[in-house]
């Protein structure tokens, strides 16, 4: 895929990082405002759909290499699971760092961990894992459009490692 | 801590942590992974079988994920349960410890057979990914988990089929399967908004407790009925099944046998559990009776004439799964009939949910064996096989149980199940004995010639380097043919402590509705 | 008070719409754009299920006590629904991309090689 023109290439410039924060945010806010874990994680994964229509694969293949993001898949599941196992004293994905409302209010609103506890922590796992993940799927498909009809190969060959 | 106390939640969590961790350990090389995938197989197993202990020695078991209390479904003051539930009963226990064997033996299979492929470490999430989504169908007790449990087995099992893509045939059996399975789920969708719509609860036992029977239920039953039976693989939807489960890996197709019963057993939990006493009709008895005839009959003709191997177990499957809905469909026409049930009516219920443990221990160990096959000749066509007994004995030893147990042949385990179903079919109507008779002879018979093909006779020419069998292979195809052993040379204490609880937790839907509502009900 | 039989109806067009795509076609992405159809059907089947007429927001940390709140539980079950609907159409894509690479064709009739 060849890069678009320099309008497209502009306005991706201008948009591509700010994905990336807008995405954050959603992703952060998830248990007060719209959106959570799944939701901001897509608006990340946006990023790199954004760079791959406006600059063509050749170049984004070569600035992205696909193991941060599988980094950032793993790491986001383990910490989900982390969370679940942490509060295995009570019983599995037991909520251990909830604070009830009505000591959110006596103590002057929301701190640094919010009230709804270990919900927002693991929306940010998530969060972390669907960018990772959505990001994964979409530069994959797109390199698996790029190769060419290669011939039959009748009998059980071993797999080109991609 | 006490870990005994956990156990329901341990069968979910331990093979999510083995499918996340994989990658993990993958990169610190091959055989760390294999370790991997072998450890938690085995403790997948374990925790199942305390699991099966803890149940027949305490009952039915409830756990309440992430509640102050786990075993405590209903927090002071409410008279509804509000979280996740997971209510593990006898019949639960039963079919994760079949799912379990069979995950465990297709592991120790995969290790070497699937050794020369790339993409592993996938492969090794996939097959956790799919024993999750198998093990939660069968233990939860609530219908939206089950439907997402559905899922994540369905999608596992989507990316599994497909796992040899260099071969179009795989690719497009998989595609297949994705419309008719996705299209099956979005049904279970429908009716549990249906129900959620009407009721506002979504909880299994708690939905049993207030359900009468009007047009929406009726409807979301049908709905139920048809996508989990598609989902088994019953009369008239089961075309995604041989394309299926003889493209897959021969592991996987081992793992996909169990996994079809888990839907099987998740429509047996709605028309028992659920539905219960409110069915007063039996149109949906008589339904589950004839369809599974119809699968005995018409998908054991079409095994007989298939020349590939796999395609043909499948099939065998097919007609396997019309005996286990004849067995539990007789179950369920006497349910609200005491001296029916009594006199013929649970030994049917027996005869099916026994048939549900011996069908995955022996389809799985033919499918393991059909995976030999190909391993040791390249090919999974009968034309081109021959006088394979003298290259590997231990494989035709094992097949040889395995045929005898599918065939029903005395004194297997698949005679002793098949024998319960047709003493109680007898009394229903004689006809149903003699459908359930001839399949049964049609079914040894192509097996005789699976066996005469591919193990007797002059060896072929085109395998005169054929490969040898490594010992994992052999480890797992011996762990479900000592599943087999064990089965038929204790048969009467298998069928008093594994099928009778079982049987008898279908039954009561009382005791399953009075473990979730504490006696509220 | 709950909403009238007006979403319902929809839900059932689309639905049917789905279905006879993935019925009646031959192009196997017109059978995918089918399928991710049911599924949007039947996602809004649930969130209507859910919407109590003049209800809101259903968090109370925000909005104290209110007269009618909307349902929280089916906006639950479809964000579920819809992760699970985008995973399966990214594999039927890539399954259809791989079946295109193999036979050049996206015509149904034309891959079919297994029968019997």
């Amino acid at each position: 895929m060849k890069p678009l023109s320099v309008v497209v290439r502009t306005g991706c410039d201008m948009f591509a990082w700010f994905m990336v924060v807008f995405g954050t945010y959603v992703i952060i806010h998830g248990d007060v405002t719209p959106g959570g874990g799944f939701q901001g994680g897509a608006v990340v994964a946006t990023f790199a759909a954004l760079l791959l229509v406006a600059y063509g694969g050749e170049k984004v293949l070569s600035w992205i290499s696909l193991d941060v993001y599988n980094t950032f898949l793993t790491a986001g599941l383990l910490l989900f699971l982390l969370f679940g196992f942490a509060g295995m004293g009570t019983s599995f994905l037991y909520n251990f760092l909830a604070v009830p409302e009505a000591v959110v209010h006596a103590g002057g609103g929301p701190a640094v961990i919010p009230p709804s506890g270990t919900i927002a922590l693991m929306d940010i796992a998530v969060g972390l894992e669907v960018a990772g993940g959505l990001t994964l799927i979409i530069l994959y498909m797109f390199k698996g459009s790029r190769l060419e009809i290669n011939s039959e190969t009748g009998g059980e060959t071993g797999h080109d490692s991609w | 801590m006490n870990w005994q106390a956990h156990l329901p939640a341990l069968l979910l969590a331990v093979p999510l942590l083995g499918a996340f961790a994989a990658p993990v350990f993958n990169l610190g090389g091959k055989t760390l992974r294999n370790v991997w995938f072998i450890t938690v197989s085995t403790c997948v197993f374990l925790v199942a079988f305390a699991l099966w202990r803890d149940v027949s020695v305490n009952g039915i078991l409830v756990y309440v994920m992430g509640g102050e209390d786990f075993a405590l479904s209903l927090p002071s003051g409410m008279k509804l349960p509000v979280r996740i539930i997971l209510e593990i009963d006898a019949m639960s226990a039963f079919m994760a410890l079949a799912g379990s064997i069979t995950s465990m033996a297709g592991a120790w299979f995969s290790v070497s057979y699937m050794d020369r492929f790339s993409g592993m470490s996938r492969f090794v999430s996939l097959y956790f990914l799919l024993t999750l989504g198998m093990l939660g169908m069968m233990v939860t007790g609530d219908l939206f988990n089950f439907f997402v449990f559905l899922e994540i087995a369905s999608v596992a099992s989507y990316g599994l089929v497909a796992f040899w893509r260099d071969k179009p045939q795989a690719i497009e059996a998989s595609f297949k399967y994705m419309v008719m399975s996705q299209i099956a789920a979005m049904l279970v969708l429908i009716a549990v908004g249906f129900l959620y719509g009407r009721y506002n609860l979504l909880n299994m036992g708690a939905l049993g407790s207030v359900m009468q029977m009007g047009l929406v239920e009726k409807v979301s039953l049908a709905l139920l009925f048809s996508a989990l039976a598609l989902k088994c693989g019953s009369f008239p939807m089961y075309l995604w099944i041989p394309d299926a489960y003889a493209e897959a890996p021969a592991s996987v197709s081992c793992l996909l046998v169990t996994v079809s019963q888990a839907s099987l057993y998740g429509l047996f939990r709605v028309a028992f559990s659920i539905y219960g006493v409110s069915l007063t009709n039996s149109v949906v008895a008589w339904a589950i009776i004839i369809l599974g005839l119809i699968s005995m009959l018409v998908a054991v003709s079409m095994a007989v004439v298939q020349h590939e191997v796999k395609r043909l177990m499948a099939y065998h499957a097919i007609s396997q799964t019309g005996y286990m809905m004849l067995g539990v469909g007789i179950g369920l026409l006497v349910l609200g009939n005491p001296e029916a049930l009594a006199e013929y009516g649970f030994t049917a219920l027996k005869g099916g949910v026994f048939h549900i443990f011996n069908h995955a221990m022996y389809k799985g160990l033919l499918f393991l064996t059909a995976g030999t096959l190909f391993y040791m000749t390249g090919s999974r066509d009968l034309n081109k096989m021959g006088g394979l007994i003298r290259r590997s004995p231990g494989t035709a030893f094992m097949f040889v149980i395995a045929a005898a147990a599918i065939a029903g042949l005395p004194p297997m385990n698949g005679y002793t199940s098949k024998l319960l179903i047709y003493q109680s079919s007898f009394a229903v109507h004689p006809f149903i004995t003699v459908v359930a008779l001839v399949t049964s002879v049609l079914t040894l018979a192509s097996f005789v010639k699976v066996f005469q093909t591919a193990f007797l006779g002059p060896e072929h020419k085109a395998l005169v380097n054929a490969r040898k069998v490594p010992s994992t292979m052999m480890v797992g195809m011996g762990i479900l043919t000592v599943a087999i052993l064990l089965l038929t040379f204790l048969p009467g204490s298998a069928l008093s402590n594994l099928v009778e609880p079982a049987a008898k937790a279908l039954v009561d839907q009382a005791g399953y509705i009075g473990a979730i509502m504490g006696g509220a009900f | 008070m709950t909403v009238g039989n007006l979403p319902f109806l929809v839900v059932g067009i689309l639905f049917l719409i789905g279905l006879l795509a993935v019925l009646r076609e031959k192009n196997m992405i017109k059978i995918a754009i089918g399928i991710t159809i049911i599924e949007s059907a039947v996602n809004m089947l649930l969130i209507v299920l859910g919407y109590r007429l003049g209800g809101d927001v259903p968090v109370h940390f925000l909005k104290g006590e209110v007269d009618a709140m909307v349902l929280p539980t089916p906006q639950a079950l479809t964000l579920t629904a819809i992760v699970i609907a985008l995973a399966t159409s990214a594999l039927m894509l890539s399954v259809i991309m791989l079946l295109y690479k193999h036979y050049g064709t996206l015509n149904v009739d034309e891959i079919r090689r297994l029968r019997g």
